[in-house]
């Protein structure tokens, strides 16, 4: 959760998201180069990557494939796209163009849903390729401005990328944030990208206005270089506030390219809307349009794996809690939902297999090392009041130590001994003898009051009595 | 001269195209670009509202190439090539503005 | 001056005749390499076709086609044969200049799709050939490095852009070379240089590793003496290329094989909205070409292709467009001139500035001009919809005629200078070739006899998509009809 609280008065925050994934290639877009982070600089080049005078681009399949899944897995249609070349000159583009789809992007009109219900449409998702990176000597802090001189790398240059862009849905810096989540956790699900946001293979850019309700949108503005989840939130709170503050004092607000900087938590400005590019976008004519045949669309629907909402519905469903309850979204994101989920097959307590994995297997893989049987057997202890959750976790934490292990024998070696159902009613009575007042409020359905009760009992049992099966008694007593 | 372009116009895209031009260059250049568009005259004459515009001499759609590394280009022999280069990266002066 | 003789060169031998003997191992490829390498040595100072001459690379070529021969190996079906190259065709490690100061002293670190084909087929590369900078122009004056002049006229242009490989088979210098053509930047110096100059239909030879100009337009295609050497060197270099996106998929035709073939029956069209614009010594010619093909079996039709006459205009916004994207590269950062400066925008404006040429920095301007915001669709978006016009009615007259025959140049071979400085009269010189590169059709330009002052006259034939056979089987029509 976020310190942010909503803007002040009656302002709205309107937010549409561009971000680029690089795709999980073999090779670059147009050339057979490597497509590989942290490489030695310029050791993946070759004639296509370097813009030499006769080089041509020839499109690389499996980029497109993986364009395809990610249009499909954002509810998009796909459709025949053509390429452009968007002209600029910077150092890191080396034919002083990029070629992207402009126009006819390739996959159109979708939505993704975040865990909350919030539906964001997805306005498109186009194929482009990557620039170089530059590297600023000398000023200050690696900045662009002020440095001496600059260095070229171009291993990233003509990396695949997919733009992901928005609508402008979004209304609040959480479900900015979550939008970037659930993003994410698609592109690893189908494999498209490994979405790392601090190696840049997924780069978020965030067009940020204000605006009264039922009033025109305001003025937009672009933040680039938002680095991380953390920033997305950060970057679009500190950006809304600046266009009220300017508004609330009778400025306008212009737009601007800005760039968000993490070590002051501003964002300053890149460059005005006056003295952007006149990109001068035609038709590439060294390649040929892209019309994926419907079989071969059909071919990579069906190959696409359960998103994560899916995962979500489908482990909320097995364990009765709500799919967007934190236990539900952190195992899915983990890939740890088909664990869960095995543990109930093989007899385990699903839920508490839920609990048990969401707190114990933060660093452990999407397949466990722990034999889902293992866990099975501790909930089954658990659940039959042989330990209770205090003392499951301790043997818990040793069986993930060992990659496994039997609950039982781990259980008996550390002494611990669940208390027996007919000593457990005795506490419960004297409880409900010591304090009758609560007794009845809490017959009378007053929550609060079992509290109480529960506690006397775990202060008698000093701590051995299961919390669940003294509610379950009380219950029970209550009729 | 039929004014289809101005100086300032040549200017502007000098500058879009990254060619320093003097003021002389600029006066005969805009003379002379003028005095090409002149003849697309004749083309505005035409009716070309229901005409498709032609993109591809020949038709051809989804070429491909596989997802499998080939041998690149050696860095040093590149590098040497270029006009100035530091640390395995090509050099550059300072960049001002941004990126596009 | 005007000494050699105003036609081609028929009485040296042909390309498969050559190769024949050099795979029997009966001539000697290191002999042919020096019998050009001197007449190279005897004339070149005066006509300056070459940028680069390979002399080394070229023994040691020969050398090793000589010794695959001798051990009994096939060199190719172009064994021992010498080719000039453009200087606009990569060559791994020989310096690609595109007669541009921009790129003057650049080795690329590959080859073209075509300059491995010619290498595995056995021919020898004697050098890189001078041009119009990045083949902008129609007379070789535009050089950075100075021009070509015509073998048979040394006060004349060969015509350009490919004047070096034009002037280099007329000269003898090589027994064929490869121009490109974007506009007519082989058929028309093949006309003034009065040899067989090709342009394939779009597609057909690999681009890749052919310095771009306009990438929609541009094809590479050879110069030889004969009709028959054109046949085989487009069977060498034909052909899909995995490189080139747009290279055409299926296999061609022998066009070797095509030539077998007489013209009986044939129609040939006479184009008779055709721009006017050519001096009466070459109409008289054409008139001679249609008369020939008639004797020969052909029957003339009357065709008409009406948005040829904006053929030019269309062309003169397409082509820089492209253009002045292709040449953004040009930035000094990974190769080439740079011209220092204090940041990076400074250092291309300069780099640039210095770099090129008049003729290229007017065509980029344009280029650029027409790809800008509130003028695309005025100029490059019409631009784009003549094409098609264009296109589609040369479509129709090809469904009268299997050809269509216009001059190549509306002159032969003028002075230099003779165009003075008003750009567009030098681009009227094209009016015949440019329709052709826009439909992506083939054209080839036959010599076929000469006009006035004794100079060469080229005669082109054009044909719809992939129809090369046909147009070559016209074309040795031409030719026999000739000799
Ligand atoms: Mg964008
Ligand atoms: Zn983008």
């Amino acid at each position: 959760m976020s310190a942010y609280d909503g803007l002040p008065g009656e302002w709205e925050l309107v937010v549409g998201l561009e971000v680029h994934v690089e795709l999980a290639t073999a090779t670059k877009l147009f050339s057979a180069s490597p497509n590989r982070f942290g490489d030695e600089p310029n050791t993946n080049i070759d004639p296509v990557t370097l813009g030499l005078p006769g080089a041509l681009p020839v499109l690389n399949e499996f980029a497109v494939e993986l364009a395809m899944r990610i249009g499909l897995a954002l509810n998009c249609t796909v459709q025949p796209s053509t390429f452009h070349r968007k002209n600029y000159f910077y150092p890191d583009m080396p034919k002083a163009y990029q070629v992207s789809q402009y126009d006819q992007p390739l996959n159109v009109g979708g939505h993704l849903d975040l865990p909350n219900g919030v539906r964001v449409g997805i306005e498109r998702a186009h194929m482009e390729e990557d620039a170089g990176k530059s590297t600023h000597v000398g000023g200050t802090g690696g900045r662009v401005h002020g440095a001496n001189h600059s260095l070229i790398d171009l291993n990233r240059a003509g990396v695949p990328l997919v733009e992901i862009v928005s609508r402008p849905d979004i209304r609040s810096a959480d479900d900015a944030r979550a939008y970037v989540n659930e993003l994410r956790a698609i592109l690893v699900a189908i494999g498209a990208s490994d979405a790392k946001m601090e190696e840049g293979s997924m780069r978020v850019d965030a067009n940020v206005s204000v605006h009264k309700p039922g009033t025109p949108l305001g003025t937009r503005c672009e933040i680039k270089n938002v680095n991380s989840v953390r920033s997305v939130g950060r970057a679009i709170e500190y950006e809304a506030r600046r266009q009220i503050d300017l508004i609330e004092s009778g400025d306008a607000v212009r737009q601007q390219t800005r760039h968000w900087d993490e070590t002051d938590g501003r964002t300053h400005t890149l460059r005005t809307k006056e003295d952007a590019d006149d990109y001068r976008y035609f038709l590439e004519p060294d390649l040929v349009p892209l019309a994926p045949s419907a079989e071969w669309v059909q071919r990579v629907r069906a190959g696409l794996p359960m998103l994560p909402a899916a995962r979500r519905t489908r482990l909320s469903q097995a364990t009765g809690q709500p799919a967007d309850s934190e236990a539900v979204c952190s195992v899915v994101e983990r890939g740890q939902d088909e664990y869960v989920l095995a543990v109930g097959t093989v007899g385990g307590d699903i839920g508490r297999a839920l609990v048990h994995v969401k707190e114990a297997f933060a660093d452990q893989p999407a397949t466990p090392h722990v034999p889902a049987a293992d866990l099975a057997a501790l909930t089954t202890l658990e659940v039959g009041g042989k330990l209770t959750a205090t003392q499951a976790k301790a043997v818990l934490a040793e069986i993930v130590a060992n990659n496994g292990g039997d609950a039982a024998a781990l259980a008996a070696a550390k002494g611990f001994e669940a208390l027996d159902t007919s000593s457990l009613e005795s506490l419960v009575d004297e409880a409900i003898a010591a304090e009758p007042d609560a007794w009845q409020k809490f017959c009378n359905g007053d929550g609060k009051a079992m509290g109480a009760l529960v506690g006397l009992v775990m202060k008698a049992s000093r701590g051995k009595a299961d919390g669940k099966l003294v509610t379950a008694l009380l219950n029970q007593k209550k009729g | 001269m039929s004014d289809r372009i101005s100086a300032a116009d040549v200017t502007k895209v000098a500058r879009l195209a990254r060619l320093d031009l003097a003021p002389d260059e600029i006066e005969r250049m805009t003379a002379q670009l003028d005095g090409m568009l002149e003849h697309f005259a004749d083309v505005d004459a035409l009716d070309l509202a229901d005409v498709a515009p032609m993109t591809q001499p020949f038709p051809l759609v989804n070429v491909f190439r596989a997802d499998v590394v080939q041998p690149g280009l050696d860095r040093e022999e590149v590098l040497a090539a270029a006009p100035a280069a530091e640390e395995g990266r090509f050099r550059v002066p300072p960049i001002l503005g941004g990126e596009g | 001056m005007s000494a050699s003789k105003p036609t081609a060169a028929t009485n040296t031998p042909t390309a498969a005749a050559i190769a024949a003997a050099v795979r029997a191992g009966t001539t000697k490829a290191a002999d042919l390499v020096e019998q050009h390498l001197a007449t190279i040595a005897a004339r070149e100072p005066e006509i300056h076709a070459f940028n680069h001459v390979m002399a080394d690379q070229a023994r040691a070529a020969a050398a090793a086609v000589d010794a695959q021969a001798s051990k009994g190996h096939d060199p190719g079906p172009l064994a021992g044969v010498t080719v000039a190259l453009k200087d606009n065709m990569c060559t791994r490690g020989i310096p690609t200049t595109c007669s541009s100061k921009i790129l003057d002293g650049w080795k690329p670190p590959y080859d073209a799709t075509v300059v491995q084909a010619l290498q595995q087929a056995g021919a020898i590369i004697v050098g890189k050939t001078n041009l119009d900078e990045f083949a902008m122009g129609s007379s070789t004056e535009n050089s950075a490095f100075g021009p070509t002049r015509n073998p048979h006229d040394t006060s004349r242009v060969p015509g350009g852009s490919s004047g070096g490989s034009a002037a280099a088979v007329a000269a003898g210098f090589s027994q064929f070379s490869l121009g490109s053509d974007t506009g007519g930047s082989i058929r028309q110096p093949a006309a003034l240089c009065g040899v067989v100059g090709v342009k394939p239909t779009y597609g057909y030879v690999s681009r890749y590793g052919l310095v771009a100009f306009a990438s929609s337009l541009d094809q590479i295609g050879p110069f030889t003496n004969t009709v028959e050497d054109a046949a085989l060197v487009l069977d060498v270099i034909g052909g899909h290329d995995p490189h080139d996106s747009t290279s055409i998929p299926q296999a061609h035709p022998s066009l070797t094989q095509a030539i077998q073939q007489d013209v009986k029956g044939l129609r040939i069209g006479r184009i008779t909205d055709l721009p006017e614009g050519a001096d009466p010594d070459v109409q008289e010619r054409l008139e001679a070409a249609f008369d020939a093909l008639k004797a020969a079996g052909a029957t003339i039709v009357d065709v008409q292709v009406p948005a040829f006459t904006f053929g030019l205009t269309a062309y003169y916004l397409i082509a820089p467009a492209e253009a002045s994207s292709n040449l953004a590269r040009y930035d000094g950062v990974r190769y080439g001139l740079r011209v220092e400066a204090a940041d990076t925008d400074a250092m291309y404006g300069a780099t640039r500035a210095a770099g090129f040429g008049d003729e290229v920095k007017r065509r980029i301007m344009l280029g650029t001009y027409a790809l800008s915001a509130g003028y695309y669709d005025a100029y490059y978006g019409k631009a784009l919809k003549v094409r098609r016009l264009i296109h589609d009615d040369f479509e129709r007259a090809y469904q009268q005629a299997d050809v269509l025959l216009t001059p190549t140049s509306p002159t032969v071979a003028f002075k230099f200078g003779a165009k003075g400085d008003n750009p567009f009269s030098m681009y009227l010189c094209d009016t015949y070739t440019i329709p052709t590169n826009l439909a992506g059709h083939p054209g080839m330009s036959v010599p076929f006899g000469t006009g006035a002052e004794g100079l060469p006259v080229g005669v082109q034939i054009l044909a719809g998509t992939l129809q090369e056979p046909t147009m070559f089987r016209v074309a040795a029509a031409l030719e026999r009809s000739m000799s």
